[in-house]
């Protein structure tokens, strides 16, 4: 049985199927992000004053993804230009440049998760906190039994709101040392993870979502690049239709990122 | 005819792209000044304006690599109707912003 309008437009639509359907669903994906960016509202709101993180993440790799993101879009909008022309060899060589770029964008990624998973913040028994990222722990080492050392790579701070602001004066000129901190001492310890704060909980899930909606986009054009590819021999028309459904999916992935980077990393 | 009906000519897309791309890096490179830059004493001016470009940002991307400048008119309604229900959940996040129940611990 033959899928019906996968080429030709539906008269009483104007449009292929496929076409309406990506944006009926990629009307459902605003409002999905949309929720989780009311919810980044409402809790940035509602934190106590200087309570708020800044200058956590780093603004340089976000700038990478950022253009990353950006050419990717790029290639793939050439990519289905490509296939309009009937330019086979310049569709593999741009949907190829895509999955690239998308992978470095994850390997990024997966970098910045790596910093704030090896980010740990000590709270002392004397009130104050071991801020920094873990050097080692002392093979004995028990939180539990307090017994063993763990040494950071950071600094001492005598308030919790010391390490909000990592953009004030006081914390770029705060000195970064080995710090090495007995589990008799320790109140509490945890790296920044997503349970560490509303911040950090809000970041991984944002960020996460969106890393997922990447690695799907590039299995989904990974498909098309090589073994779907076939259909461009049958059936060239459907697969230009193909890719560009798949590049429209990605250009959205590219607008929840333009959004995520300043309101994350830049505010 | 929408955009993506039109004839195609390579050359042009690769025109268009070298464009954005470039507005993208000037728009990007004016967060991040915006970012760093002393605007006012908290952070609201800043924040408004630095997502004032990345608006310009997605309408680059929407408009142009998208093709929503020159779409069929069923796009743009399915379109206003999720703008709708967008502004709609960011309006009432707002509206209920102060609405906590009696007891609640307000900072």
């Amino acid at each position: 049985m033959d899928i019906p309008y996968t080429i030709e437009s539906r008269p009483d639509t104007g449009l292929y199927n496929a076409k309406l359907g990506i944006w009926l669903f990629l009307a459902s994906e605003v409002m999905l992000f949309g929720g989780l960016f009311s919810a980044y509202v409402l809790l940035r709101v509602g934190a106590a004053p200087g309570m708020w993180p800044h200058g956590w993440l780093n603004v340089t790799l976000g700038t990478i993804n950022t253009l990353l993101l950006a050419l990717s879009a790029i290639t793939t909008l050439l990519a289905w230009a490509a296939c309009k022309v009937r330019d086979f060899t310049k569709f593999k060589i741009f949907h190829g440049c895509t999955i690239l770029l998308a992978l470095s964008f994850l390997t990024i990624k997966s970098f910045e998760y790596h910093d704030k998973l090896i980010h740990y913040e000590i709270k002392l028994n004397n009130g104050t906190f071991a801020d920094g990222h873990l050097v080692e722990k002392s093979p004995d080492f028990d939180l539990a039994k307090k017994t063993g050392t763990v040494t950071l790579h950071g600094r001492i701070a005598t308030d919790e709101k010391d390490l909000m602001d990592l953009r004030s004066p006081e914390a770029k000129s705060a000195k970064l040392d080995e710090v090495t901190v007995a589990a008799t001492d320790i109140k509490s310890m945890g790296n920044y993870g997503p349970r560490h704060n509303t911040f950090t909980a809000i970041y991984f899930t944002l960020t996460g979502l969106h890393a997922l909606h990447i690695f799907g986009g590039t299995v989904v054009i990974f498909y098309f690049w090589g073994p779907g590819s076939r259909m461009w021999k049958t059936d060239p028309e459907r697969f230009t239709n193909r890719i560009e459904v798949s590049g429209l999916f990605w250009h959205f992935v590219d607008l929840v990122w333009i959004f995520l980077f300043p309101v994350l990393y830049l505010t | 005819m929408s955009e993506s009906e039109k004839p195609v000519s390579l050359q042009s897309y690769i025109r268009l792209c070298g464009v954005v791309f470039l507005v993208v890096l000037c728009t990007t490179s004016a967060m991040i000044a915006t970012s760093f830059a002393h605007i006012g004493d908290g952070w609201t001016l800043k924040v408004a304006l630095i997502l004032a470009i990345a608006v310009v940002n997605a309408f680059l991307v929407a408009g142009y690599l998208m093709h929503l400048l020159s779409e069929k008119k069923l796009i743009y309604t399915v379109l206003v109707f999720t703008l709708f229900f967008f502004i709609g959940l960011m309006g009432l996040t707002m509206w209920a912003m102060n609405d906590f129940p009696t007891g609640t611990a307000v900072h």
